[in-house]
């Protein structure tokens, strides 16, 4: 059995919730695994993203350095090529940080490469199964890996719902000596935070979107609060944006934004194609609309058909008292 | 500067028109009509727009059949100065490792300074640009969404992180780029331009050509393949939801929570 | 003529010059100038491209007689009109005194051949009245400018400043002619007394004797050959002021009308001369520089009166798109004027777009022809527009809103980027299909008629129901059809519109082969856009006609009867499509046929026919994004609420696209519908075994 890391992305000394994501992945390829997870980064916030995971991991390897302040995937790349044994299986997000880092890292590696995978089938021999999707998630492939020589592997983010694990008391292996002096011909400069304004979103997992149905510019506000309950981005169809009620950086279709989210609230929007050419990967969709025979229900997955107005608000009530009830 | 395009031919996907066949081990190609790769042809207008502003000169390059050629013409159409078709028999069936191997031998037998491909194809593995720059020992960025050429070999180039946000890099030639859609507008590639190319004719490379040793790529030796295309069962229209608002909310939620669309 | 101790202004001495020689010198150096001037205006025109308009002589006259002498489109903005074909009407007439004045002051015994005696007499008498009318007309004409403002005049600051002193200048200078000529008269006749000729009652030299008759001889003598003085040098100074401005159509409209385009219909090739099968040959198409604009767009530039009927009329304008195809000729005027200077060499071709026009001017229009029919010197706009088109294509200047279906219809037949075989759901529904089967024609099937469906029709869902309508129609009344199926490809309209030649030949060539291998005698369609295709851009296939005038026919021929409507208080308006009505001049057809629907109260929309307001364009429009501050389709549905109206017919499936979207965006759903003619005609037809008494 191949030994199974998974390389944890962490900030502000928090790990990335997707840790325990690429935990549960590890398991689906071999349940009596226990996979090593890999940090690497600079200070006390590297300490303590490494000592919360020994709650899950057995072993947690750690990897310190100042170059690694800011994580560098060139110089990742290298630090973790020096450090996996040969063989090995290395999980990562499939994330910007990601697929900066691991198709490199599996040449430098000499090991196999499968990209973006949401399901795993098990281990058959040298023969890993996945399951990946294809065509902007139109269909889904089964692929083989052959792991002999080792592998990295990305997964989806969100794909492998994590799992409880039994309690590990892991401890810390420090492997910061075991490299040798890096560099790396690509240096970080700074990171650009989007204003509040420009939200992008093409890059959001979850949208609520508005259409005609808003009826006014001022009724965008129960649209928003919904959209602030659920962690969701308001977007919008056309129409929305050629009312001016919603900036052109909002609008879904093959006019504005492609998105690719993993649920999609359409409210009060009709379904006309050029709206829904814009949404990609097959997502979750849920139709909000009083027209029953909006073209929109053909296509969405759930469908409710009711004034978004009257609905919308007892729909962002419900989500707050659950939030409250959880917190 | 001397600027290479990595581009790959694939189903046009803008409809949503991807059906298994009948034998259920392949996507029904039959009515596909095919294009390149979308974010590949923002690589080309990008290597175009450098080399229109600093100088240079713009290849492009693809590894498949005589199918594969019209991408490169339709590059030439919009501007790019030469092409280059890699084909062999042995090429069939590579993984991606073996794509790169290929395209790395191409890119020593020449000097670019800069070698652009898309962020991903079709099959969203977003693997080819990076092992190629591992191979080639090169630096590499991914989803970049801008590019800036500096002075003494070096690029500023930003890439495009989650929420929205943009992380700047600086990077030294030569260099490999995986580029994100959206990063420029590509210029539009009319019917006149298409005609006049062609009849221009494209080298074609073999792997003796490239020096390749057959046992190294194609089908064999990948180590990655595909056993076969399926479609989840998906449920026909909408599943009105039932009940009072109170009742549908409360479902709502579930399937929300289950779907991963309440954090 | 001369009378004892009369003398003439050639006689007299303008202080130390005679007159003759002084009038002389102002005659050739006016002359000399003005014909200069005209040179240096023509001198474009020989560096433009080719555009055959010689032909068809005697059609070409009679336009002159029409537009130009006849003054036919002056009367659609009535008072404007109005004054113009006074003051038009007077120059024709005082020309001849024109002439013979300016001669006067050289040769004292000059008369036009065949003006002396009565016939002479009786133009004096028509002359002054003329220049009575022609003088109260620029008065009238000045007040208005100045007073009155009339909005279609203002020129937006983009623009520069108001043309306003150009205008008032010219109408000065024409009262100027018209009371130094009076003065000159009526000098003469007080000074002559009894031996002048008689005066017409009311006319302006007639009215100017009176105050003058009690002023001492030298004083009236003074002012006589002072108003000759003054009539001839404003004379000279008037004709050299033409070409500078935009009354140089006073000289060539008539000859901007005589070179009018005879084929209005016909887009002009991508270079006239050279035939489509060696358009290769043609290195870059379209206009990209000023000089690649033919001579004759050149003279329509110069021709332009700067009146503002066009922009006033085109609705790209007035829902505030950047395009003003007033300003799109007066700019182009104004760069040549710059760049072939009077005086100094001709400056070099620079690019028209990004300097002079911007893509989205250029992208803004809907071809929909308002202000090539409102234009009163025949101006053509839709041919340069195109031709800008096909030079931004030509560069690879598209926006990308319009390469995703231009890239579509090239791999797939329609802008959609759908795929072929869906072209023919429409008449698969099953619920359809029970009651009317639609045949494909291909080597097992035919039909004597072919119903062309066209992208937008076969493929949006909403759009669907008129294909439906319009083949259950066809059923009705006995037309054997079928349709291209899969085989149809889009008719390519909006694509050669759009300035992509070489895909619109692509989709011609794909239609052409399937409709001639089908064998169809006819074609019938409900899409004026590919009406208009089928009709002026394709050749070698049958005659088509629109559905419209197939029903109409019907009717007329009493073979098919329609039930009352329904709602009997609904109140109904025919919205003329572009591409029907004023491209076409299909107007009737579509009224008869609503008319003849028992019951059906119809109202006209003050914008009708060939004024009709467009709805937004189609085809490739229904993509591009325009900047503008409202949807053409949202005014054209106020205008039929204005016209007291809450339903509104269209014959075409992107007026219904655009005005059932502006229904809901004005806020009118519920209080206003929109239905297709097929639609209607399908819904009221009257069926023998359900006819409703």
């Amino acid at each position: 059995m191949p030994r199974i890391f998974a390389y944890v992305s962490h900030k502000d000394g928090v790990p990335d919730d997707v840790a325990s994501e690429l935990l549960a992945a590890a398991r689906k390829i071999d349940p009596a695994a226990s996979p090593t997870a890999i940090l690497i980064g600079a200070g006390p916030e590297l300490d303590s993203a490494c000592s919360q995971l020994t709650a899950s991991c057995a072993e947690v390897w750690r990897i310190a350095g100042e170059s690694f302040a800011y994580p560098n995937a060139e110089l990742v790349r290298k630090a973790l090529a020096r450090v996996l044994p040969p063989g090995s299986i290395l999980l990562v997000a499939h994330d910007h940080f990601g697929i900066d880092l691991s198709p490199g890292l599996s040449v430098k590696t000499n090991s196999s490469f499968v990209s973006d995978v949401l399901g795993i089938e098990g281990l058959e021999g040298n023969d890993l199964r996945l399951i990946r999707q294809e065509f902007g998630g139109q269909v889904s492939a089964r692929v083989r890996c052959d792991v002999s020589s080792g592998a990295v592997i990305s997964i989806r983010p969100g794909a492998f719902p994590p799992q409880t694990n039994p309690p590990a008391n892991g401890i810390v292996v420090d492997k910061s000596s075991d490299l040798g002096p890096l560099t790396a011909g690509r240096r970080y400069l700074r990171t650009i935070v989007a204003e509040a304004g420009d939200v992008d979103i093409t890059r959001q997992p979850v949208l609520v979107s508005v259409g005609r149905g808003i009826q006014e510019k001022d009724n965008l506000a129960i649209a928003q609060e919904l959209a602030d309950a659920m962690g969701a981005v308001l977007s919008c169809s056309r129409p929305v944006v050629d009312a001016n009620w919603l900036d052109k950086s909002r609008q879904v279709g093959s006019s504005g934004k492609t998105v690719k989210p993993k649920v999609y609230l359409a409210c009060g929007i009709s379904g006309s194609f050029q709206h829904l050419a814009g949404i990609k990967g097959n997502p979750f969709m849920i139709a909000i609309n009083k027209n029953p025979k909006a073209p929109i229900f053909q296509v969405a997955d759930v469908g409710i058909v009711a004034d978004l107005l009257e609905f919308l608000p007892e729909l962002t009530t419900r989500i707050r008292e659950l939030r409250c009830a959880v917190r | 500067m001397e600027i290479l395009v990595c581009a790959k031919r694939v189903p046009d996907t803008s409809e949503n028109e991807i059906q298994l066949n009948s034998a259920g081990n392949d996507i029904e190609r039959d009515e596909l009509v095919y294009s390149i790769n979308e974010p590949d042809n923002y690589a080309v207008e990008e290597a175009l727009q450098i080399r229109d502003r600093i100088g240079g000169n713009v290849t492009v390059v693809t590894v498949g059949g005589e199918d594969d050629e019209e991408i490169l013409r339709r590059e030439m159409a919009m501007g790019a100065n030469q092409a280059a078709l890699l084909t062999d028999d042995a090429f069939t069936g590579s993984d991606g490792r073996g794509i790169a191997a290929i395209l790395s031998a191409f890119v020593q037998r020449g000097h670019y300074d800069l070698i652009l491909t898309g962020v991903q194809a079709e099959d969203g593995a977003a693997q080819v640009g990076g092992m190629l720059a591992a191979m080639l020992d090169y630096p590499f960025a991914s989803l970049v969404n801008s590019v800036e050429v500096l002075d003494g070999g070096k690029l500023k180039v930003s890439r495009e992180i989650e929420g929205g946000n943009t992380e700047l890099n600086e990077i030294d030639l030569p260099c490999v780029l995986s580029v994100q859609t959206g990063i420029n507008e590509p210029r539009y590639v009319g019917m006149k331009g298409i005609r006049q190319v062609a009849s221009v004719p494209i080298p074609t490379l073999s792997s003796s050509d490239l020096g390749i040793d057959q046992n190294s790529v194609g089908h064999s030796a990948a180590k990655v393949r595909r056993v076969d295309y399926f479609v989840p069962a998906l449920g026909k229209g909408a599943e009105i939801l039932q009940g009072s608002h109170e009742e549908i909310a409360g479902k709502l939620i579930e399937l929300m929570k289950a779907k991963g669309g309440l954090n | 003529m001369l009378v004892e101790g009369f003398q003439s202004p050639a006689q007299v001495d303008y202080w130390l010059v005679q007159g003759r020689v002084l009038f002389s010198i102002v005659a050739l150096a006016g002359t000399g100038c003005f014909f200069y001037l005209l040179a240096r205006r023509a001198a474009p025109l020989f560096r433009a491209a080719p555009d055959p308009r010689l032909d068809r002589l005697h059609l070409r006259l009679l336009k002159v007689l029409k537009f130009g002498l006849g003054q036919w489109k002056q009367p659609r903005y009535f008072f404007a009109g109005f004054l113009h074909i006074v003051i038009f009407a007077g120059f024709l007439i005082l020309s001849v005194r024109s002439l013979s004045l300016v001669t006067l002051g050289i040769s004292d015994h000059f008369v036009l051949p065949g003006l002396s005696g009565p016939l002479g007499a009786g133009y004096n008498v028509v002359k002054d009245y003329a220049a009575t009318l022609v003088f109260l007309a620029a008065i009238i004409a000045a007040l208005r400018r100045l007073a009155f403002k009339p909005a279609r005049y203002a020129v937006p600051a983009k623009y520069g400043k108001a043309h306003t002193s150009e205008a008032v200048l010219i109408l000065a200078l024409i009262a100027t002619l018209m009371i130094s000529e009076s003065l000159f008269e009526a000098s003469e006749a007080a000074l002559r007394a009894q031996t002048a000729r008689v005066l017409p009652v009311f006319s302006l030299p007639w009215l100017l004797r009176t105050p003058l008759l009690s002023l001492p001889s030298s004083w009236l003598s003074n002012l006589h050959f002072g108003a000759y003085l003054a009539h001839d040098l404003t004379f000279f100074v008037f004709l050299c002021f033409l070409p500078l401005g935009k009354h140089f159509h006073v000289v060539t409209s008539l000859f901007n009308v005589c070179f009018t385009r005879l084929d209005r219909g016909i887009l002009k090739p991508v270079r006239w001369g050279i035939p489509e099968r060696q358009i290769d040959q043609v290195q870059s198409f379209g206009v990209k520089t000023f000089e690649d604009f033919t001579w004759k767009h050149i003279l329509d530039f110069y021709s332009c009166a700067d009146c503002g009927r066009c922009s006033d009329n085109c609705p790209a304008n007035a829902v505030g798109r950047p395009l003003s195809p007033r300003f799109l000729t007066l700019k182009a005027r104004d760069y040549a004027f710059r760049h072939y200077p009077l005086v100094g060499r001709s400056g070099n071709g620079a690019a028209l777009i990004g300097n002079l026009y911007s893509p989205d001017e250029i992208w803004s229009c809907t071809t929909c022809g308002a202000c090539e029919a409102e234009c009163p010197l025949l101006v053509e706009y839709i041919d340069k527009i195109v031709d800008l088109r096909r030079g931004m294509i030509d560069d690879g200047n598209v926006p990308q809103s319009l390469q995703k279906p231009l890239k579509a219809l090239e791999s797939r037949g329609n802008p959609y980027g759908k795929l072929e075989k869906k072209r023919v759901d429409w008449l698969k529904a099953a619920e359809f299909r029970q009651t009317c089967e639609v045949k494909t024609l291909d080597h097992s099937s035919a039909a004597r008629t072919l119903y062309f469906v066209d992208s937008a029709t076969a493929y949006d869902d909403r759009l669907q129901s008129i294909a439906r309508a319009t083949a259950r129609i066809l059923k009705h009344v006995g037309e054997d059809f079928g349709v291209l199926g899969a085989a149809e490809k889009d008719s390519g309209h909006e694509a050669r519109r759009f300035g992509e030649e070489f895909l619109f030949m692509a989709l011609r060539d794909q239609n052409v082969e399937a409709i001639q291998a089908s064998g169809v005698g006819r074609i019938v369609t409900a899409d004026p856009h590919a009406y208009n295709a089928l009709k002026h851009d394709y050749s070698g296939i049958p005659p088509v006609e629109h559905i419209s005038q197939v029903v109409a026919a019907e009717v007329r021929a009493a073979r098919i009867a329609f039930n009352p409507v329904k709602n009997s208080s609904d109140v109904y308006t025919y919205h003329d499509p572009c591409y029907l009505g004023r491209h076409n001049q299909v107007y009737d057809d579509p009224r008869d046929v609503l008319d003849s629907i028992p019951g059906l109260k119809r109202v006209e929309m003050a914008r009708s026919r060939d004024r009709s307001f467009c709805c937004g364009g189609g085809g490739l429009m229904l993509f591009y994004e325009p900047k503008e501050d409202q949807r053409m389709g949202v005014k054209r549905v106020q205008m039929a609420a204005e016209a007291g109206a809450n339903v509104i017919v269209t014959a075409c499936p992107f007026c219904m696209t655009n005005i059932e979207d502006a229904i809901k965006v004005a806020g009118l759903e519920g209080k206003m519908t929109a239905i297709d003619l097929a639609e209607l005609v399908d819904k009221q037809i009257a069926k023998e075994d359900s006819q409703v008494a």
